[in-house]
């Protein structure tokens, strides 16, 4: 799919530490949508500074089970340990983890009525009680990395996706997060603004940040993940390096869906 | 036929042109628009002689007959006869003459006609401050504490040398601009918190607010007012009482309050769950996500229908007359029960409509600004 980053040179190196406490543990994760049931049995460790993507059909539970790791949604059974923390119904360690990981969407969700910057800064400033001039100076330090400083004053609405994407990353990153989490981030995204979103996110990895993301990029998973996860109805069937699940799938139901996403390219 | 060589050549882009001229102009317009056919022509033609006749005779009504004012007799009375002899073919404008400080100020004591005249002044001071966005912070609070404690002065008295006034002698405009202005003030704030009780994840605030917005919505405004003047005193232990403009107002607070959560609460629903999302996914408070993130954006969306509500609460204000206060309109009705001037309704309602309409005007203009200036993030 993105021919770009399959010629660059090589896996970016891992700054994954095993001799730390895993940054975000699932164990026997269940959870139901009414009488479905979306998650079963997930078990899931991730490393400080690994990067793990998941992939799968839709409809596979990958998105409902990143979002419980932020408590976008609630879990019914099993722990969820995010930085050492358990998420329960405590809204004080909710808050906690809510500040140490950033989440990036399928559909930006920028704050349409916010200028770039204003979406950037606001939640330094009211939940981090950053000063604002110091809120505004790291908001522009992220929106050079993310090669945007010049949209700073626009409003969401004026830019395209990409940019809007890239906005949503820096957005994120302005909370100085210790683990990211990418829903889809270029699935809502024309043909000609994936490469410039998932770009942004190798140089993220090379920065050594813990991410989990959900997508069906296989170059970005080749060069950036250390292992790839693939669900299918709710469950982790695969889990292995990049060449493990891609090259050698051991499940009938991993070699359906790779040739089915590798069908179109 | 061009050959083709030249075709399969690199494309040669379209010169840009000026749109012909027989499309664009006045003259264009008034074709395209109003003399397109014969049936057009008939149609426009017949339209425009029925308007120009129409003005012609409001025209000669309002102002070529008119009288704008009679003689007083010695005692006092108004002498009619010159108004009553044009027979409906000319406006007596002297009943507005005569009698606008009554409409206006009802039955407050004549000579303190002056205190209720600057309440409506400070009153549209008020307005204008409130509408400038350079005051859109705290300073407004301040601002209206301040305010409204004059006013309250000023038509009660009974300090620095001003006589005491009491409640049942005003009237009118001041009473009118009260109502309304105390009313939208409180229900707004109310409307706002009934609106995001509604869809509170806690049952029993959820099913208070339901509650409320149902059983104020309804029954009829004039069935509150009643109950507000005639039952709720019943209530009250002996010997207490509570101010009968107070308790009108505290009815129509809870009925604007009613109507404006539902127009909220549309706006809330209008916005998209990623916006909720990514406001929890920061780590927002449920109070930072509402005040930065969710009502700044439901309440933008809703401005048409929460000034039509509010348009339409300032004209409702005038039912208070039923339970015996004195508003404008009622001031108005009032003024024309004087036997010398019996007949001359029209003008009267000619003269309160227009007061009336120049200040739902500039609410409908001022929202019409507001909502173009504050939705520009929408544009591209």
């Amino acid at each position: 799919m993105s021919a770009a980053l399959e010629t660059t040179e090589g896996h970016i190196a891992s700054a994954m530490r095993t001799d730390a406490p895993p940054a975000i543990v699932l164990d026997k994760v269940n959870k139901w949508f009414g009488a479905l049931h979306v998650l079963r049995d997930v078990d899931l460790q991730v490393a400080t500074g690994e990067r793990v993507v998941v992939c799968g059909p839709s409809g596979s539970g990958k998105s409902t089970m990143i979002r419980c790791i932020n408590r976008l949604e609630t879990h019914q059974e099993g722990r969820i340990i995010v930085d050492g923390i358990e998420l329960s119904d405590d809204l004080r360690a909710l808050d906690a983890i809510r500040r140490e990981v950033g989440m990036v969407f399928q559909s930006f969700n920028l704050f349409p009525h916010l200028t770039v910057l204003e979406n950037c800064t606001l939640a330094p400033i009211w939940v981090r009680k950053m000063p604002k001039k110091e809120a505004e100076e790291l908001a522009m330090e992220y929106l050079t990395r993310v090669k945007i400083p010049e949209q700073a004053k626009k409003y969401p609405g004026q830019l395209s996706g990409g940019q809007q994407q890239r906005v949503a990353i820096a957005r994120a990153l302005c909370m100085k997060p210790k683990i990211m989490l990418f829903d889809e981030p270029t699935s809502a995204l024309d043909p000609e603004m994936i490469k410039e979103v998932l770009d942004t996110m190798v140089m993220l990895a090379a920065t050594g940040m813990t991410m989990i993301v959900v997508t069906h990029e296989m170059g970005f998973a080749r060069q950036v993940a250390d292992r790839v996860v693939f669900m299918d109805q709710g469950e982790v069937v695969e889990v292995g390096t990049p060449d493990q699940v891609f090259n050698d799938p051991k499940t009938d139901r991993l070699k359906l869906f790779l040739s089915q996403i590798l069908r179109g390219h | 036929m061009s050959d083709i060589t030249a075709n399969t050549s690199v494309p040669r882009s379209a010169p840009r042109r000026e749109a012909p001229v027989a499309t664009t102009g006045a003259l264009a317009w008034l074709r395209a628009n109003l003399f397109s056919g014969w049936l057009s022509t008939a149609v426009t033609l017949a339209l425009g002689y029925l308007i120009v006749r129409a003005v012609m005779g409001l025209v000669d009504w309002a102002f070529i007959n008119a009288i704008w004012s009679v003689p007083i007799a010695p005692n006092g009375q108004a002498q009619t006869q010159a108004c009553r002899e044009l027979q409906g073919s000319g406006a007596c404008w002297a009943v507005v003459t005569e009698k606008h400080r009554f409409m206006l100020f009802g039955t407050y004591p004549y000579e303190q006609h002056w205190r209720p005249a600057l309440v409506c002044v400070l009153f549209v001071g008020l307005y204008v401050v409130s509408a400038m966005r350079r005051f859109w912070n705290w300073t407004l609070v301040p601002i209206w504490m301040g305010t409204l404690t004059v006013i309250g002065i000023l038509m009660w008295g009974g300090v620095f040398g001003l006589p005491y006034v009491p409640q049942e002698r005003w009237g009118g405009l001041p009473i009118t601009l009260i109502l309304a202005t105390f009313g939208l003030a409180f229900a707004f704030p109310l409307s706002i918190l009934v609106a995001l009780g509604r869809r509170s994840n806690l049952p029993a605030i959820k099913v208070l607010c339901v509650l409320y917005v149902e059983l104020i919505r309804g029954v009829p405004l004039i069935s509150l007012l009643f109950m507000a003047s005639v039952m709720f005193p019943l209530f009250l232990p002996e010997g207490m009482n509570i101010d009968k403009l107070l308790r009108a107002q505290i009815a129509f607070i809870l009925f604007a309050g009613a109507y404006l959560a539902e127009v909220v609460r549309a706006g809330l629903q209008g916005l998209p769950k990623g916006q909720y999302e990514a406001a929890d996914a920061m780590g927002l408070s449920y109070w930072q996500k509402t005040g930065l993130i969710i009502l700044p954006q439901a309440l933008r969306m809703v401005i048409p229908p929460l000034v039509n509500t509010f348009i339409g609460f300032f004209k409702d204000t005038s039912l208070v007359l039923i339970i015996g206060i004195f508003d404008l309109l009622t001031a108005g009705k009032t003024a024309i029960v004087e036997p010398a001037w019996q007949g001359f309704g029209v003008e009267v309602y000619v003269f309160v409509g227009l007061i009336y309409l120049v200040f739902c005007f500039a609410m409908s203009k001022y929202s019409a600004g507001l909502e173009a200036d504050l939705n520009k993030h929408r544009r591209r």
